[in-house]
């Protein structure tokens, strides 16, 4: 680049920069549409639903324990920012996840915004009932991929997860409640390296057979690229239709909007991502976590997808949170927009 | 056990996947190049951008240690006047300092043709001079409009050709400027086929600020493809909104066009017709034959980038900057394309000039790799 300092001062604010111009779809008077000015590149699902796991996931592998209040208040933003699904708690154990403590709590003090859907974590069906009489209306279970991190995590099988998890499904069905199945470990494990597609496949079928409406399929330590994406993908697509599936990329080595782009690629329209990139990464000491909603929906805006998602807000809800558990946002929007 | 143990035992997560499966895909026409050239702009573009001012001895050893890890293309240094970027006040002691290990080149930035006089003085046998696809950040930049701009740079293409020195050229602002906002495709490629007919022998297309998203990088190559060889293009993405990775990738990519295509090259004017997919792959040798607008878009197989992520963004304070050359061989690594680079040997340079500048890294697979 070349002699830069004394242009600085002349060049459009951010601020400016974002809001006028086509890559962030806010509805500013006079902007362009950026659906219609930006590419349109062949073979995108037109609309991307976008998962916020930032008050679950993220929360959990955050060191900070946050209050109760700022966590309603967290979900309550989040909420008014067009994402039509935020997981809010997990009913597990206080004794494992301290964070996720005020399960109940929590799902009692949110706002329920018509339209927005508010699923929570059941490992069994203790946690289950627990969640049903907090007032859940959807619930999720978390298989895996890997023997060895099952046991380590869960300290059972993956086939024993399993049959617990078809008691918690069975269960939500008779109640009408939606239930989401999670595959963690679908590019490779911690414990055990690489993850043969064939065994995701095997796992997202299982839970997919016991009526899980959606399989989320996660990158847990996010070793995963676009190559191994792929190979994973064409072999689950085999026996899930791309409709039910979505993607849960972790940042740990960068490659999480990469990977991303090569499921939308191959037709998988749901991401999951959490809010300023929240959460580290509890096998890599400093290593960061989810993939950053603001920089998705940043991604999904250039590419002209509709996500019904309004950045500002969410980068909003972003400096509130972080401002709160008092780190800096994993967000390089947030980062380039916000003067540090 | 350690993540950095766990990479170390677990290979095949790192290094090359099998290749056989990653170049697979359902059409005879794979997705990737099998090898990607990497231009390690961390000495230059990196350190440039950074508000500690480096030592001489270490930018050396940072250069040295990069060459150990293989990179192929390693720009070194600029020469500028240090009153503009005092980081680079030091470039003939750089340039001569460095180990010139053979079969990797040490391009210089030579602004004008005093820096490129003083840089073939101090030894440089390839340059690199760079426009801009957008005439008010030129203007605000160096004070001409882009056509001044080139051609002030012709004096120094024919001396350097004259001298049988390459030239690597640079477009900035390629996916959006900071002034002027959108930049267009034709622009883009109107200012590369320029660079290019005056002798450069690649184009590096710059994401200055780090706006573009993967639709609009497809877009922009695409209109430069009809004007300069892929072989000759390079892409050099900054990750401000964190969207390098994402945007090489698209640029890598192979594709293939949607669009109807006629048959000009045989008698008549054929309509090939909504040709997607299979059947389109199929013909693509024979459709390559026959024109050029037949012809699937090849994937860039160049990309710039640097070690550790070095340098911020000089327009949106506390932004990050280059993408990092760690996260790149990274996904390289797993698509299986074949890079050179020793894996090891750049994370210790990347800890090593991070250590230097009393700063943490910017490459999230050394965040990942490294213990705190």
């Amino acid at each position: 680049m070349g002699n830069v300092p004394s242009a600085v001062k002349h060049c459009l604010s951010y601020q400016q920069l974002l809001r006028e111009h086509l890559w962030i779809a806010d509805s500013v008077p006079g902007a362009l549409d950026p659906a219609q000015e930006a590419s349109q590149l062949s073979g995108l699902p037109e609309y991307v639903k976008i998962v916020e796991v930032g008050p679950r996931d993220g929360l959990q592998n955050e060191k900070v324990i946050v209050p109760t209040d700022i966590k309603i208040e967290f979900i309550n933003q989040l909420s008014q920012t067009g994402l039509s699904v935020i997981e809010v708690t997990s009913f597990v154990s206080s004794k494992w996840v301290p964070q996720m403590a005020d399960h109940t709590e929590v799902m009692k003090g949110i706002q329920q915004y018509p339209g927005v859907r508010y699923p929570v974590l059941t490992p069994n069906l203790q946690g289950f009932h627990r969640a049903v009489a907090a007032g859940a209306t959807e619930i999720s279970v978390f298989g895996a991929a890997s023997e060895s991190f099952s046991k380590k995590n869960i300290n059972c099988s993956i086939e024993e997860s399993m049959e617990k998890f078809e008691e918690v499904v069975k269960s939500a069905r008779h109640l009408n409640i939606p239930a989401r199945g999670y595959v963690s470990c679908a590019l490779g494990c911690p414990y055990e390296g690489s993850i043969t597609p064939q065994k995701v496949t095997e796992v997202s079928k299982r839970l997919y057979g016991m009526g899980c409406y959606e399989i989320s399929l996660g990158d847990t330590i996010g070793v995963g690229t676009p190559g191994s994406m792929r190979r994973m993908l064409e072999s689950v697509i085999k026996e899930i239709p791309p409709t039910a599936l979505a993607v849960h990329c972790h940042d740990t080595y960068g490659q999480a909007l990469a990977n991303i782009l090569t499921a939308l690629q191959m037709g998988i329209n749901v991401v999951d991502s959490a809010v300023s990139g929240l959460g580290g990464c509890p096998y890599a000491k400093g290593a960061s976590g989810n993939v950053a909603t603001e920089d998705l929906i940043y991604m999904l805006n250039g590419l002209g997808l509709n996500t019904d998602v309004n950045l500002h807000k969410v980068m909003e809800a972003g400096d509130f949170i972080c401002k709160a558990v008092n780190k800096t946002t994993n967000s390089k929007v947030a980062q380039a927009s916000y003067n540090a | 056990m350690g993540l950095f143990g766990f990479i170390m035992q677990h290979p095949q997560l790192v290094t090359q996947a099998d290749r056989s499966k990653s170049s697979a895909s359902t059409s005879s026409v794979s997705t990737f190049p099998k090898r990607v050239k990497i231009v390690e702009v961390g000495p230059r573009d990196g350190l440039q951008n950074e508000k500690n001012i480096v030592p001489t001895s270490v930018k050396i050893r940072m250069i040295d240690m990069l060459s150990e890890a293989g990179l192929p293309v390693i720009e070194a240094t600029s020469f500028v006047s240090p009153k503009w970027v005092p980081q680079m006040a030091d470039h003939i002691e750089v340039l001569k300092g460095i180990q010139k290990f053979p079969g990797i080149n040490y391009p210089v930035l030579t602004p004008n043709f005093k820096g490129f006089q003083a840089a073939v003085a101090a030894g440089a046998k390839e340059v690199s001079i760079f426009g801009a696809a957008s005439e008010l950040f030129t203007r605000k930049n160096i004070n001409c409009s882009i056509d001044e701009s080139l051609q002030r740079f012709d004096q120094v293409l024919k001396a350097a050709q004259a001298a049988g020195i390459p030239v690597r050229g640079y477009v900035s602002c390629v996916l959006g400027c900071p002034y002027e906002g959108k930049i267009s495709p034709a622009k883009v490629a109107e200012v590369s086929k320029k660079m290019y007919s005056m002798g450069c022998y690649e184009i590096s297309l710059g994401d200055t600020i780090g706006v573009g998203t993967p639709g609009i990088m497809k877009d922009m190559l695409s209109a430069v493809m009809h004007e300069v060889p892929v072989a000759a293009l390079a892409v050099h993405c900054h990750d401000t909104y964190g969207q390098a990775l994402a945007n090489t990738l698209m640029a890598l990519q192979n594709h293939k066009p949607k669009e109807r295509i006629t048959c000009s090259g045989i008698s008549g004017s054929r309509q090939l017709g909504g040709l997607e997919g299979p059947a389109l792959s199929a013909l693509a040798p024979t459709v390559t034959a026959l024109s050029p607008s037949f012809r699937l878009q090849m994937g860039v197989s160049v990309v710039d980038a640097s070690v550790a992520g070095l340098g911020g963004c000089p327009y949106a304070q506390g932004a990050s900057g280059n993408l990092a050359t760690e996260d790149l061989v990274y996904m390289l690594e797993g698509l299986g394309i074949h890079t050179g680079v020793n894996f090891q040997k750049l994370l210790e340079a990347g800890t090593f000039i991070c250590q230097a500048l009393n700063r943490k890294t910017s490459s999230k697979v050394a965040q990942a790799t490294c213990k705190l």
